[in-house]
């Protein structure tokens, strides 16, 4: 059986659509009865991820895959790209906006949750062309 | 979840078939089917949404009727609910209204409110405890509590393990009874909670979690307000006063739970959909920084339920108002025990431990669901997607579900019918 595919654009635009994708495969995930566990892993990390976009990157899209033993999240994006992906791994260090900071995002936190949430993540940036995290959570 | 007796029905000769309540639905459990509602039982959780805007008054919370009580109690005690001293024009002392409850044959009447201080302390002293999850989320609204085992399998633990008010004040009232009528037995005795809505009928017929409800009826505020309006007026000197504080009445309101914890740290969110947004949120880990989250399913808080008579906002104004003649608080826990975070038994719940629902679940078997879902994300794509209801289902979304769960047909969307007429495929 092939992977089961989600495909969502992400909104630029708009802060407060920001986790619409996520609310979504959540429900998904829960009427396919993944464990509760596995589909708040996944709710946060894409949850992280989309708002990411928004911020940084004038949104971009959120391909979900999932299947029977793993759900991997794939997010792209063509915004600035990451110049030092070491440094932007790092608790609290963000680069984002006084403006962003104060509407309550931006504490630095997307990477590393994204990361504790998930059994890999890998990134692909380039500075200039944009940015595509792919992120696994095992079953 | 076969057994669970719900408190919201239908009256099928007053349905249309209209799509009012279908689109109102929180958890989606209403189809139209053969021209009239059907609600889906494993996903209702009682919230009376769907009574509040059927325009053909089809939609019925049902409640017990007092007339229905039966005369092997002897003593009969009225639990009235906060939100009800809210609803009369020309209240000004909550004493009138116990009085007249009483001269409705009521024996006694004990006062939610009582309960709700007694509650806010235990609250106080559960948030003292080093090692529970927060936000803590309250557990008096039950329409609430029955969405988060549905559809936030994750935030169960997050849920007050402590009774909600009502219930609390039902045991109370049950051993205060016994305690000045040493004549009387158990058995004899009964409790009638006056309720702003069905989630509370549905309540106490069922219980919560584990937790078996000690509440023998349930009438609606409605059908008390028809017999009590009126029959109290202006300078009647009532023999009984309230023995409650308007921290306890403020309960009736949005806010009015949070705020008796003395933290600024909490947000309080009423009806359906914000409530789901907040929880959607908590799941997230969005809220880090709250202490305690109050929710409930109610536009405005119990004021705004379906059983309600008065606006939900000029019963607000009208319950506040009463601050001028109670005090803050009356009710205080009598505990020997020092220690700041011991609550007392009776006033936990019997199983903290909510358990998770998942009727959502297309099959048991994931690869049988995986395979559905890979069906209905195929007829998903071929529909209009305007959700127009004219199926019968919410969403063109759940109109693809339940062709794949095979409860309907694809012709039955009339939008997809119309196009293949105009091309002339039919």
């Amino acid at each position: 059986m092939s992977a089961l595919t989600f495909h969502y654009d992400v909104d630029g635009q708009d802060f407060s659509s920001a986790g619409e994708a996520s609310v979504a495969v959540k429900k998904k995930l829960r009427q396919m009865g993944f464990p509760p566990d596995v589909i708040r892993r996944c709710s946060i990390a894409m949850y992280e991820g989309e708002i990411n976009m928004v911020i940084h990157a004038n949104g971009g899209t959120a391909d979900v895959q999932v299947e029977p033993d793993k759900i991997t999240i794939i997010l792209e994006d063509h915004g600035p790209g990451i110049p030092d992906v070491e440094l932007a791994m790092k608790e609290g260090y963000s680069t984002s906006t006084e403006e962003i900071r104060t509407m309550g995002f931006g504490a630095g936190m997307g990477l590393p949750n994204m990361k504790r949430y998930t059994e890999s993540l890998e990134i692909e940036t380039e500075v200039g062309v944009g940015t595509k995290l792919t992120m696994v959570v095992k079953v | 979840m076969a057994s669970f007796q719900h408190s919201v029905s239908l009256d099928a000769h007053k349905c249309i078939g209209c799509t009012s309540c279908l689109r109102q639905c929180p958890t989606e459990a209403i189809r139209i089917r053969d021209g009239r509602a059907v609600i889906n039982s494993s996903l209702c959780i009682d919230c009376g949404r769907c009574v509040r805007v059927c325009k053909h008054k089809a939609k019925r919370a049902v409640f017990d009727r007092i007339s229905e009580i039966d005369p092997k109690y002897k003593w009969r005690i009225a639990l009235p609910a906060p939100a009800l001293y809210g609803q009369f024009e020309g209240l000004s002392e909550v004493g009138d209204l116990l009085q007249a409850l009483l001269d409705l044959g009521f024996d006694d009447v004990y006062e939610v409110a009582r309960s709700a201080e007694i509650i806010s302390e235990c609250t106080r002293r559960y948030m003292r405890k080093p090692d529970i999850l927060k936000p803590v989320i309250s557990s008096a609204c039950p329409a609430i509590v029955r969405l988060i085992r549905l559809r936030f399998p994750e935030l169960c633990d997050h849920v007050l393990p402590i009774l909600p008010p009502v219930e609390y004040a039902s045991r109370a009232a049950k051993q205060e009874a016994l305690q000045q009528h040493p004549e009387l037995k158990p058995e004899e005795i009964c409790t009638v909670f006056i309720s702003p809505c069905p989630a509370k009928t549905s309540y106490a017929k069922n219980g919560l979690s584990q937790t078996k409800s000690t509440i023998d009826y349930v009438v609606s505020m409605t059908d008390v307000y028809r017999r009590l309006s009126g029959k109290f007026g202006k300078g009647k000197n009532s023999a009984m006063k309230s023995k409650a504080g308007i921290a306890g009445v403020k309960w009736a309101t949005s806010g009015g739970e949070a705020e008796g914890l003395y933290s600024d740290r909490y947000l309080a969110a009423d009806d359906m959909d914000n409530a789901i947004q907040v929880l959607d949120a908590i799941e997230n880990g969005k809220l880090p920084a709250l202490e305690f989250v109050e929710l409930n399913a109610c536009p405005g808080g119990c004021v705004g339920g379906a059983a309600t008579v008065e606006n939900p906002y000029i019963a607000k104004t009208r319950l506040l108002s009463f601050k001028h003649k109670l005090p803050n608080y009356r009710n205080y826990l009598k505990v020997e025990n020092k220690e700041p975070d011991f609550i007392p038994d009776d006033a936990l719940v019997d199983n903290p431990l909510l358990d998770y629902v998942p009727p959502e679940r297309l099959s048991d078997d994931r690869l049988e669901a995986m395979r559905m879902m890979a069906e209905i994300e195929e007829i998903y794509e071929l529909l209009p997607q305007i959700d127009c209801g004219s199926c019968g289902a919410p969403t063109c979304r759940t109109f693809a579900e339940d062709v794949v769960k095979g409860e309907c047909r694809m012709e039955d969307c009339v939008v997809l019918l119309k196009k293949k007429l105009q091309e002339g495929q039919l």
